[in-house]
């Protein structure tokens, strides 16, 4: 079964009058099941990576796969359809739509996509955020939410159309230790269901540690890719 | 794409002071356009109309466009012939029984035959140069308006025997005559008749008024010495449009020359249409100036909301529907714009529609003439919708061009 996504050889470098290299020859490949996290140091590259390998950003030199398919040549609106449908996005700040509910952020991936009836958008919006512990805020406004409630709507709109990745950026960077723990153990269960891979940009050594496998950046090489054999052989038991 | 319409709209909504101000602007332009496009035609139509009215439809004179062949050019073809007397050809339509004949089997509407002689007017010690219109009453009523402008008698009491004329009324008074005097008419054949008055008309043009003598179209050739002589054949249309088509066919039957009321007043409706383009560049004007500030407010909304955009784009959104939300923003505010500008552009219509002049001579109350036309309102609306989407555009390309890995970057 091919990756989910796949790096070969991926470099980019920004064309600046002194050119900035942002990743260099990174291997990397995500298989369904894996919750990976990326660490690294400050401006290592961890950003920049998962922009790569989400398909917001294009290497200047080798490719990124998605599903085993190579990208490179897609045009920007099929690029932009394998984001609506195959990945999720999670930043570090929700950048939720100020004007809508917390159902109505949620809904919008699912109405882009227009697979659903209105009801059914409506429906599964709800059940996503009762599920992340939202039931109650359904019809607020983000504004009127507290950080880890944001970032759990966030993370419910990378959900909507259920892709197989989700690729989070430093997504309790912001959060204090409580709403971390919520939000991790939110990703933890969604690399826990069959297929659906979380790669998770963080700081946080313990809760890299708590990971299936970490990928370890500085200045833009992957240095270490180390899997955690225990709960890689507990999944395998599951699926 | 009623998602994006509904994005369009939050954006709007939190700009509302701003997008007051251009919807504003869009409504100025477009009703004032509207407004300015009525009271034109208005004043274009009814100038049209009188016209129309006033003066024949096709007139048809003795003249020809180009020199008269003369017979001798006409029998020896090629040949160039120099030093020929003209002949003394006595001027008029030739065999006019035939000619109008022809003409009623084909014309779409009335047609009068008349006799045009110059000619002297004396009563008492004065004499006026005047111009005498030999005419059928029947057929010349259905043809000019001067019915309506009769203000004593009338023209059919020119018919009932005896020579009898009906005069403008400052000729009249020029003359010190009124009805029922007989004014002594010399044509410049040198025959003279006494013609009794029995009818006064006022066209309110003075040159008409002053010189106009209407007589028996048997007693214009009298004077002219000249038994069924016509020169002047005046066609009313059903139709003021088929004028220059039945104009061309009366020219080429007859090989006289016709002249439609197009091409007699080509100057003036020449600089109708002149009138026409200045007006449509005004408005188009106005239209720019308020696409300005639809491009304004959509340039700031696009910078305000670089980061939904940005995440839009990470969601899966493509370049095409961010540019779409813009420009939907701009067709909104042109929308809205247009819809009250028609709103006031009718407004204004209607309330020029109920000004009054009143001119001292005329004692009658005269309206501001408007038009009511859709295709007004369809024009600025629709104008205004182009120019707003357009300004919508330009901000919006651009919005979706950026890459939305700058945006979140800096966010983060
Ligand atoms: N537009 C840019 N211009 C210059 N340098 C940049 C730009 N974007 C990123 N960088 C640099 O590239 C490096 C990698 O950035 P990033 O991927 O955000 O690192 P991380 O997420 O690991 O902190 C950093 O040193 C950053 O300063
Ligand atoms: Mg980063």
């Amino acid at each position: 079964m091919a990756p989910l996504v796949e790096a070969r050889g991926v470099t980019r470098v920004l064309p600046l009058t002194v050119p900035v290299t942002l990743v260099e020859g990174v291997d990397l490949a995500i298989g369904p099941g894996e919750l990976v996290a990326i660490t690294g140091p400050s401006g290592s590259g961890k950003s920049s990576l998962l922009y790569l390998l989400g398909l917001l950003d294009s290497p200047t030199e080798g490719e990124v796969l998605i599903d085993g398919a190579p990208t490179h040549a897609m045009s920007t609106d099929q690029r932009a359809a394998l984001r609506l449908e195959r990945i999720g996005f999670v930043f570090q700040f929700h950048f939720l739509l100020p004007e809508f509910s917390v159902l109505g952020n949620v809904a919008i991936p699912m109405r882009r996509l227009g697979r659903l009836a209105p009801g059914d958008i409506e429906a599964r919006a709800a059940s996503i955020l009762t599920r992340l512990g939202l039931g109650d805020h359904m019809h607020k406004r983000p504004d009127q939410l507290s950080g880890g409630q944001r970032q759990r709507v966030a993370v419910a709109r990378a959900l909507a159309n259920d892709p197989p990745l989700i690729l989070a950026d430093e997504p309790t960077g912001s959060l204090d230790s409580a709403a971390s723990e919520q939000v991790f153990e939110i990703l933890a269960g969604i690399a826990g269901q069959a297929g659906k891979s979380v790669v998770a940009v963080t700081h946080d050594i313990d809760m890299a540690e708590r990971m299936d496998r970490r990928v370890h950046l500085v200045d833009g090489r992957i240095v270490s890719d180390e899997r955690r054999s225990t709960r890689s052989e507990g999944k395998e038991a599951r699926t | 794409m009623r998602l994006l319409l509904e994005i369009a709209l939050t954006h709007i909504r939190g700009r509302a002071r701003q997008t007051v101000v251009s919807v504003a602007g869009v409504t100025l332009g477009v009703g004032f356009a509207i407004g300015m496009a009525a009271l034109m035609q208005g004043s274009q139509d009814e100038f049209v109309t009188t016209l129309i009215d006033a003066m024949p439809h096709v007139q048809i004179t003795d003249e020809t466009r180009t020199p008269r062949t003369q017979p001798a050019e006409r029998i020896y073809g090629a040949v160039e012939i120099h030093g020929l007397k003209p002949r003394d050809d006595p001027r008029g339509i030739l065999n006019p029984v035939e000619a109008m004949t022809g003409l009623r089997s084909w014309v779409p509407g009335a047609i009068s035959a008349g006799l045009r002689v110059s000619g002297v007017a004396r009563y008492g010690g004065t004499d006026r140069g005047v111009s005498i219109l030999g005419i059928e009453p029947a057929d010349e009523l259905q043809v000019s308006k001067v019915a309506e402008d009769i203000i004593a008698g009338g023209l059919s009491d020119l018919v009932g025997g005896g020579f009898a004329a009906v005069i403008g009324d400052s000729l009249a008074e020029r003359l010190g005559a009124g009805m029922g005097d007989s004014i002594r008419l010399s044509a410049s054949t040198g025959v003279a008749r006494n013609f009794k008055i029995v009818g006064l008309f006022h066209t309110g043009v003075v040159a008409t008024d002053e010189t106009l003598v209407y007589v028996r179209l048997k007693s214009a050739q009298v004077l002219a010495g000249r038994q069924n002589a016509v020169n002047d054949i005046r066609i009313r249309l059903g139709d003021p449009d088929a004028a220059p088509a039945v104009a061309a066919r009366a020219e080429e039957l007859l090989g006289l020359k016709a002249v439609s009321w197009q091409e007699a007043n080509e100057s003036i409706l020449e600089a109708f249409a002149v009138r026409n383009i200045i007006m449509y560049t005004v408005v188009a004007a106005i239209l720019v100036v308020a696409g300005f500030g639809i491009f304004n407010i959509v340039s700031i909304i696009t910078h305000e909301k670089a980061r939904d955009i940005a995440i839009l784009k990470s969601i899966g959104f493509r370049e095409r529907d961010v540019r779409i939300v813009f420009m939907a923003e701009g067709a909104v505010m042109g929308g809205l714009g247009g819809a009250l500008g028609a709103l006031l552009g009718a407004a204004l219509t209607a309330y020029m529609g109920t000004i009054e002049f009143e001119f001292r001579e005329a004692t009658e109350v005269t309206h501001l003439p408007v038009t009511w036309n859709w295709i007004h309102y369809a024009i600025a609306a629709s104008l205004a919708l182009v120019t707003a989407a357009l300004a919508g555009y330009l901000p919006a390309r651009k919005a979706a061009q950026g890459n939305p890995v700058d945006i979140i970057r800096g966010a983060t």
